[in-house]
């Protein structure tokens, strides 16, 4: 009798929840944890800073313009003496929620067509010839006629930000999906040989159990991989994006613009330069350590040691 | 006079070798201890099971332990290039290491598919190290890459020498690794694991063949290995290791007539030995410990037919071309017959591509077969829709081979044990943990495992789970494919034992599919031999064991290494055929099997293989 309770015991015991596991193998790497601070310390400053931060992003002070940082205005001023800092803060809220948005948009997408095409062979040549056309898709035009096309029928019914940000995010979305959706194809054709997937075949699990219970499991670091390189490329071409015009208004800041606007001044005020590029940088190397650790600590294997 | 002294200095001499790992929790003590030495012309045979430090030993004496996180921290390794010269490995730089790897000392690698590098021609491989230590001309060397081949016995030298690794068979690349590691006449081969990954035959060839060569060249061989009987047929002196220290070191026949350590005596009782079950009717569990404490059982079983399968063939299209048209078939199974009864063992037995792991899926219906019947009480399994076909599978499970690749390696052993329950629905809530509990006690694993996950789990106890969620579903049939086959020895002994009283236990009938003759013996009521996707001889175990009519099958028996050093294989038995390609154009019709009837219930293949 007493036997059984402790079995009983040993079967609930608390403490070791899931990811209670997880969050102690996320601490123990040091980069991971930093990364997360470093991450978590940006989008809190974005979110909170308008809120807190007296100055405008698009208020025009002419008779303090190209300013050097100082006390009341920390990243300086620029030509127009708009205040620099709270242009970065509301430049992040665009470009972070630009990238995360896109981000898991092309990673849902790659993910999907990855999978579908490794597990049922029937439809791999059709997907893969697919992902073919849009990688051989010259991406700069498409994106240019897809901007052509939408942008105004979006702008009318949700208006110029909203309509924009929802263009932009599907442009980015669904030209970027194509690397992961290669990377988990192959995964899975390797995973799907493995005997555990071919035993749960045996034991009668139906596929999209065998998929969501052995498969994705198993290919979470190629795809934590890709979406810490996709927040990253989706910054960038969003940057790229409104360099040509074509993303948000002019006058609405995001990291890229604000790096474009200020590479005229490359060689008076350097320093402007330098706050959307280190805030740009900041913030893809954290969620790159975050996803590492992230990794990690989801792997059992790895989490045992 | 002189031979006698050079006899003395031994050409490897290991003394108080001591290997620590340095892994994140702290050190990790490799090898602890360690004395050998080898002379000249020896063979020294260091066994043990996996984790017993052997091939780190041997990773040592080429100091190659140190690129695998490796530390060495104590003791001598003297190495003797001459009769007179001797110097220690430890203290020798890489420069002077990379002078005496591969030129004075040879290396042959578990894993011949691996071991020679794909893009090159054998070739350029072997006269690689030739010109590098021996500064040979092109030519010269390419003629002594050719005397090489004729040395390792390969058929058509100067045909290999231009052919690329893939085209070669198992067993002629493992020679070419041989030739590769004797090119600069070592004084000392070190092979480690050679024979594993082999099949019985080409096994037999290859310690046939070093067993010659270290008679013709005089070379030293340290030979690691974790198979008895493989050390009963090569070695001269036997170094046994355990958890990193040796055990026991003695002469061969010693070792195996007069094993004076209890772990010795272990390794030595728990090989299956062929022809240990002659005169018994029924399969009977091993006896692993002197102490003889295994209650003595017999499985009898029943005579009434639960799977039949008839005229069964399976074949794979080979694909090719732009479109990736179906250019030929690759016949993995051609027209093949057999019957299981209830709460007994049919074993198919075969070297590897000889479609035995085909016919186990085939009857599952994880590979779809081109025609024929699987009855499982008379219901044909390869007519079932996809509904029916997964009622079908209550009754029948499978186990596999790789106790690594079968548990999924995120999942926790509870949820992979419960999960054919949730599919199916049996048992649900609270019942579930008692349920999967009782399971783990049926395979003797503690129930303090339910929460770990797999790579905390050794080998054998990771085969446990596997076969604790085949028998979640109570099935009537287990397809049991190379289940031990990739166990530790005694571990083997032990899972075969568990299988053994599951079965008394449980009623249970088994598809056994193995390569391993004497575990055949062991566990089999019905056996039936396999070569090239056809079945050549079937019948009841004794019959088959006792009087093996097909060539073939003989051939196979012949190849079984005996755990008895007096017992080697004579060099004249040894000549094998490689197997022949199963690949066929579209067009070919196969013959139907014929057989002829030796007595009642044991048939032999009629029909011409290329085997006779």
């Amino acid at each position: 009798m007493s036997n059984k309770i402790k079995n009983q015991e040993i079967l609930f015991s608390p403490g070791s929840t899931y990811w209670g596991d997880v969050w102690l193998q996320f601490k123990k790497h040091k980069g991971a944890l930093l990364g997360a601070i470093i991450f978590f310390g940006i989008l809190i400053t974005v979110m909170l800073g308008p809120y807190l931060w007296p100055f405008e992003p698009n208020a025009i002070d002419i008779r303090s313009r190209n300013q050097g940082p100082s006390l009341l205005h920390p990243f300086g001023t620029d030509q127009l003496g708009r205040d620099t800092f709270s242009r970065m803060i509301a430049g992040g809220q665009t470009s972070i929620t630009v990238g995360l948005a896109a981000m898991f948009l092309s990673l849902v997408l790659g993910t999907c067509i990855g999978v579908i095409a490794g597990y049922y062979k029937r439809l791999d040549g059709v997907l893969m010839r697919f992902t073919d056309l849009f990688l051989s898709l010259p991406l700069l035009p498409l994106l240019l006629l897809m901007m052509f096309l939408f942008r105004e029928p979006l702008s009318v019914s949700y208006g110029p930000e909203k309509g924009m940000f929802i263009l932009i995010v599907f442009a980015i979305g669904v030209t970027s999906w194509m690397p992961t959706a290669r990377i988990v194809r192959g995964d899975v054709l390797a995973l799907k040989q493995r005997e555990f997937v071919i035993a749960a075949r045996s034991i009668g699990s139906p596929d999209q159990k065998i998929i969501i219970r052995h498969i994705l499991p198993n290919i979470l670091s190629p795809i934590l991989v890709s979406a810490t390189l996709g927040i990253a490329n989706a910054i960038i071409t969003e940057s790229a994006l409104s360099f040509l015009g074509l993303g948000f208004p002019p006058d609405f800041p995001t990291w890229g613009r604000l790096l474009n606007d200020a590479v005229d001044y490359l060689q008076l005020h350097p320093e402007r330069v330098m706050w959307p590029g280190l805030a740009i940088s900041l913030t893809v190397l954290s969620i790159n350590f975050l996803g590492d650790g992230l990794r990690d600590a989801l792997d059992p294997r790895i989490r045992g040691r | 006079m002189k031979s006698k002294t050079k006899k003395n200095v031994p050409v490897l001499d290991v003394k108080k070798l001591k290997v620590n790992f340095q892994t994140k929790t702290g050190k990790v003590t490799g090898v602890n201890d360690l004395s050998f030495s080898i002379f000249p012309g020896e063979t020294v045979c260091l066994v043990g099971e996996s984790g017993s430090g052997k091939s780190v030993s041997s990773l040592a004496i080429m100091r190659l332990v140190e690129f695998g996180g490796g530390k060495i921290d104590a003791g001598t390794i003297m190495f003797a290039s001459n009769s007179y010269v001797q110097s220690d490995l430890i203290n020798s730089d890489q420069n002077k290491m990379r002078e005496i790897r591969g030129n004075q000392i040879g290396m042959v690698f578990q894993e011949p598919m691996t071991a020679l590098n794909p893009v090159f021609t054998i070739k350029r491989q072997l006269t690689e190290g030739l010109r590098v230590h021996k500064q040979m001309s092109k030519n010269k060397a390419d003629l002594e890459a050719l005397n090489l081949l004729k040395s390792v016995r390969i058929p058509e030298p100067e045909r290999r020498l231009l052919q690329y690794p893939h085209e070669l068979s198992g067993g002629m690349r493992q020679r070419i690794v041989i030739a590769m590691a004797l090119a600069c006449k070592p004084k000392i081969l070190i092979a480690d694991e050679p024979t594993t990954a082999l099949d019985v035959t080409i096994q037999a060839e290859i310690l046939t063949l070093l067993n010659r060569l270290k008679k013709e060249t005089g070379t030293s061989i340290l030979f690691i290995t974790h198979d008895m009987a493989v050390v009963a047929q090569i070695a001269d002196r036997v170094v046994v290791m355990y958890h990193g220290e040796k055990v026991e070191e003695g002469n061969v026949n010693e070792i195996f007539n007069n094993p004076k350590k209890d772990y010795t005596k272990k390794l030595i009782s728990s090989v299956p030995k062929l022809g240990a079950m002659l005169g018994k009717k029924y399969p009977e569990p091993l006896k692993l410990d002197s102490k003889n404490n295994v209650k003595s059982i017999k499985i009898v079983g029943t005579t009434k037919p639960l799977l039949e399968v008839k005229n069964l063939v399976t074949r794979f299209p080979v694909t090719g071309g732009m479109f990736r048209k179906k250019i030929a078939n690759l016949h993995a199974v051609e027209d093949v017959s057999f019957t299981i009864n209830r709460g007994q063992t049919f074993s198919l037995v075969g070297e590897s591509g000889c479609g035995k792991t085909t016919i186990a899926r085939s009857v599952l219906r994880l590979e779809e077969s081109e025609s024929g019947e699987v009855c499982m009480e008379g219901v044909d399994i390869l007519k079932q829709n996809k509904k029916d076909l997964l009622r079908q599978r209550l009754n029948m499970q499978m186990v596999f081979q790789d106790p690594y690749g079968s548990l999924n390696p995120v999942m926790k052993l509870f949820d992979q044990v419960a999960e054919p329950l949730i599919n199916y629905k049996i048992v649900i809530g609270h019942n579930l943990n008692k349920k999967i509990s009782e399971l783990f006690d049926k395979v003797r694993l503690p129930r303090s495992f339910l929460n770990r996950y797999p790579h905390e789990l050794s080998g054998g106890q990771r085969q446990r789970v596997a076969i604790a969620r085949a028998l979640a579903l109570n099935p009537k049939l287990l397809i049991l494919d190379e289940a031990v086959s990739a166990l530790d020895v005694s571990v083997q002994a032990s899972v075969i034992n568990l299988l053994l009283d599951l079965q008394e236990e449980l009623g249970l009938s088994y598809l056994f599919v193995s390569h391993d003759m004497a575990v055949v013996e062991r566990v089999s009521h019905y056996v039936g031999v396999m070569y090239l996707g056809r079945m050549v001889e079937i019948g009841d175990r004794q019959t088959i064991f006792s009087n093996p009519t097909h060539p073939y099958t003989r051939a196979l028996m012949k190849a079984v290494p005996i755990a008895d050093p007096k017992k080697r294989f004579n060099r004249d038995d040894i000549n094998f055929k490689p197997i022949s390609s199963p690949i066929r154009d579209l067009g070919f019709v196969p013959e139907p099997s014929s057989y002829n009837m030796i007595k009642k219930g044991h048939y032999v293949l009629k029909n011409n293989i290329g085997y006779n």
